[in-house]
């Protein structure tokens, strides 16, 4: 008896621990000021994709990430920090992004992510960096011609975790399952075993899939806006705006508009026009 | 079979070998580490000290029964909490050192209850002090009992490295994904690179602890030690 | 983590119930097969211990992921269509088979040589004793380490979050994106865990004490 009794003590204590170090948790992080540590470091952390080709994608080659937001990751480095700053790139996925920016691993996160009222609860976002919208892939001579074909028991759709696109086609068709996995190129992967009959998220990131996978389209075109923001932790007001400042700066530059042609001028039925600035 | 000799390009190999080398460093730094913690926690918890063991019981349980996935998030998201701010690497070599430090710890323990009574006592007779018969006496003779389980305890750790993919280790799992990711039709021969890969580390390894078995050797063959071998064997 | 509790109850109960079902699944056929490894091992014919030895080494030696993922991935390419969770159950069983087969194999040698020659003289086939006067005494004394196995299964069936297999850790996974608290969530999943397995840890203790 005394035994059972030291045993459930123990657990009340554990539990007391655990649950203090969940409130604690909801302090920390914002005591620091990002842009004054990465000004005296003369480095900005990049939380970027590295699995998604056209905007940050691992070269087996080199072991480098490249695409487009890391391009333009490192073109807003120098806005702000000056011509000799580095940009350190920390590979995330849409699962680790929120909690990594949270805890300080990274300073920003320029990974592909719609800015949405939910997250801007939890996050600070800057002026939309690129418009994409939320499409499906599906293999060529499907019958699913555009979402709503997905609208029917027995489709299954691949997503992403913690992206927004899964939280969308549940509007848009709520008959569908919807298999989410840990990033794209499992969701990819997937797709071509037939785990589901479409692959849905942002455009961009389709077309670039398609790009390297023929026998792959992007079908039905966009069906949401997703504008795709730069999030910072909330209370970091400085290195926000400074994020905003040089934004516009590398946009008025004509930098912006190289990076849109360098990574997107051969990419087929992408709107150049449109994604100019 | 040409897609076949194009996943086996040399630049593919060579970003496979780069993975295989982050998974052999987190190994050997976890394994490092929780022997050492293993051994110091399973005895503390052998020992009886007031309070401490019953804690370190408890705490060794807890680990011991969540799944390492859990534990991985846990350092991963958690710790910088604490103040600490791991890099994927940092972060699977400390979840994994915590996880296989509770495992080892339940097998150093089983060890020490496995070794028959009449050696401690025989040892104090002797006028040893119970932590000199503990340490000179006990603890070789439970730790060569142990070998097997604690091997085949790290074989698990390796195997279980690949589960940190989940936050991006680049480890060797990581990049035959982003392999096959990019090419689909590499998919069937980075399997195939994936499983060779690992039977080639993990087998040499239970091949190593065959020899020490026999190397070392002798003890209770069957009984108390087989079983705690089964009972370790796996995460 | 009370809010967790009380906004995602369905999708926690639906993760543990997967689950429990995967592990459990896994767990009788994994019996079965490893059962039969474990005899096979032991026979006298050498072909069959080859096999045996070749079946269990190479479960034994390559990660769970990779086999669960060869399941998700290569087999719907080739041959049959299957779901995450049947992948990652069909990993599981065959992964926890060559452990189980290990187990029941040192059960199985721990019994006294002298008892299958005993059982010989009095008449009964080879396959007569095994049943009857072998395999009853090896599962009691393997017992308290199948039981581990068991523990060991319900947390190695966390590998079902990678192929979507709907189990407590994908719940978790895709919890922790919705709600942005990944603390609190993998906080809760993880006394959801504990309730699975920690019972029947102290339970397999007692059990070991009570047969040594």
């Amino acid at each position: 008896m005394r035994k059972i009794l030291s045993r459930v003590g123990l657990v009340v204590a554990l539990l007391i621990m655990v649950v203090s170090l969940g409130a604690c948790s909801s302090t920390s992080g914002s005591k620091r000021d990002v842009l004054k540590d990465d000004k005296q470091s003369n480095t900005i952390t990049w939380g970027v994709k590295a699995d998604t080709k056209l905007f940050g994608l691992m070269d087996v080659k080199d072991n480098q990430i490249k695409g487009f937001e890391v391009d333009l990751a490192k073109a807003m480095t120098k806005e702000i920090l000056g011509k000799k700053g580095k940009a350190r790139f920390i590979q995330v996925t849409s699962q680790t992004r929120m909690p990594l920016l949270a805890n300080g691993n990274i300073d920003a996160i320029m990974a592909t992510m719609t800015i949405t009222p939910q997250r801007a609860e939890q996050v600070d976002f800057s002026r939309s960096y690129f418009d994409a919208g939320q499409a499906i892939l599906v293999k060529d001579g499907s019958p699913i011609k555009n979402v709503r074909s997905l609208n029917r028991k027995g489709a299954v759709v691949l997503g992403v975790v913690g992206s927004n696109s899964v939280q969308n086609i549940k509007k848009f068709a709520p008959k569908a399952r919807v298999l989410q996995l840990s990033d794209y190129s499992q969701a990819l992967t997937a797709l071509k075993s037939g785990q589901g009959d479409a692959l849905t998220t942002d455009n961009g990131i389709l077309y670039g899939m398609s790009i390297e996978n023929p026998g792959y389209s992007v079908v039905g075109g966009t069906f949401t806006k997703e504008p795709y923001g730069i999030a910072t932790a909330k209370g970091q007001r400085p290195f926000h705006n400074a994020i905003n400042h040089a934004l516009t700066k590398v946009e008025n530059s004509g930098e912006y508009n190289k990076l849109i042609y360098k990574w997107f001028h051969n990419v087929k039925g992408f709107d150049m026009k449109g994604a100019e600035r | 079979m040409l897609t076949v000799l194009g996943a086996y390009s040399w630049v593919n190999i060579k970003f496979l070998l780069e993975g295989a080398w982050v998974t052999i460093l987190v190994s050997v730094c976890s394994i490092v580490l929780s022997y050492i913690f293993g051994v110091i926690l399973g005895v503390t918890r052998y020992v009886q000290i007031k309070y401490l063991s019953a804690i370190v019981g408890f705490v060794i349980d807890i680990i011991r029964n969540l799944p390492l996935i859990l534990i991985i998030f846990f350092t991963y998201f958690g710790l910088p909490h604490l103040g600490f701010k791991p890099d994927p690497i940092w972060a699977s070599v400390i979840a994994m050192a915590v996880f296989e430090a509770a495992m080892v710890a339940e097998i150093v323990r089983a060890g020490i209850v496995s070794i028959p009574t009449g050696q401690m006592e025989g040892a104090r007779a002797n006028g040893l002090s119970y932590w000199q018969a503990l340490w000179y006496i006990v603890l070789p003779q439970a730790i060569r009992n142990m070998i097997p389980a604690i091997v085949s305890q790290f074989i698990s750790l390796v195997k279980d490295t690949s589960l940190a993919t989940i936050i991006v280790l680049p480890d060797l799992m990581n990049h035959a994904q982003i392999i096959y990711g990019q090419n689909t039709n590499y998919t069937i021969p980075m399997f195939l690179a994936l499983a060779v890969m690992y039977f080639i580390v993990c087998y040499s390894l239970s091949l190593f602890s065959k020899y020490l078995e026999k190397r070392i050797g002798g003890g209770n063959k069957k009984g108390k030690a087989d079983e705690v071998v089964q009972d370790a064997s796996d995460a | 983590m009370i809010s967790i509790f009380q906004n995602y109850g369905g999708e926690l109960l639906t993760g543990l119930g997967q689950t429990l079902l995967c592990s459990i699944i896994a767990l009788i056929f994994a019996l079965i097969i490893g059962s039969a490894f474990a005899i096979m091992e032991t026979m006298p014919n050498k072909f069959a211990r080859v096999v045996a030895r070749v079946y269990i080494e190479v479960f034994r030696n390559i990660p769970l992921l990779v086999i669960t993922m060869f399941f998700y991935v290569v087999i719907p390419m080739y041959i049959v269509k299957i779901s995450g969770f049947a992948s990652g159950t069909v990993g599981l069983t065959l992964y926890s088979s060559a452990f189980i087969a290990e187990t029941v194999r040192s059960g199985i040698q721990s019994v006294d040589p002298g008892q299958m020659e005993g059982a010989r003289s009095t008449g009964l086939s080879y396959w007569q004793s095994m049943r009857y006067i072998i395999l009853p005494q090896a599962f009691r004394y393997v017992i308290p380490p199948l039981g581990n196995q068991f523990i060991n299964l319900v947390k190695n069936s966390s590998v079902l979050a990678f192929v979507a297999g709907f189990d407590l850790m994908y719940q978790a996974n895709v919890i922790a994106s919705d709600s942005l608290q990944s603390m609190s969530t993998y906080m809760c999943v993880g006394v959801l865990y504990l309730i699975l397995t920690l019972p029947l840890s102290y339970y397999m203790r007692h059990l070991e004490k009570k047969l040594a």
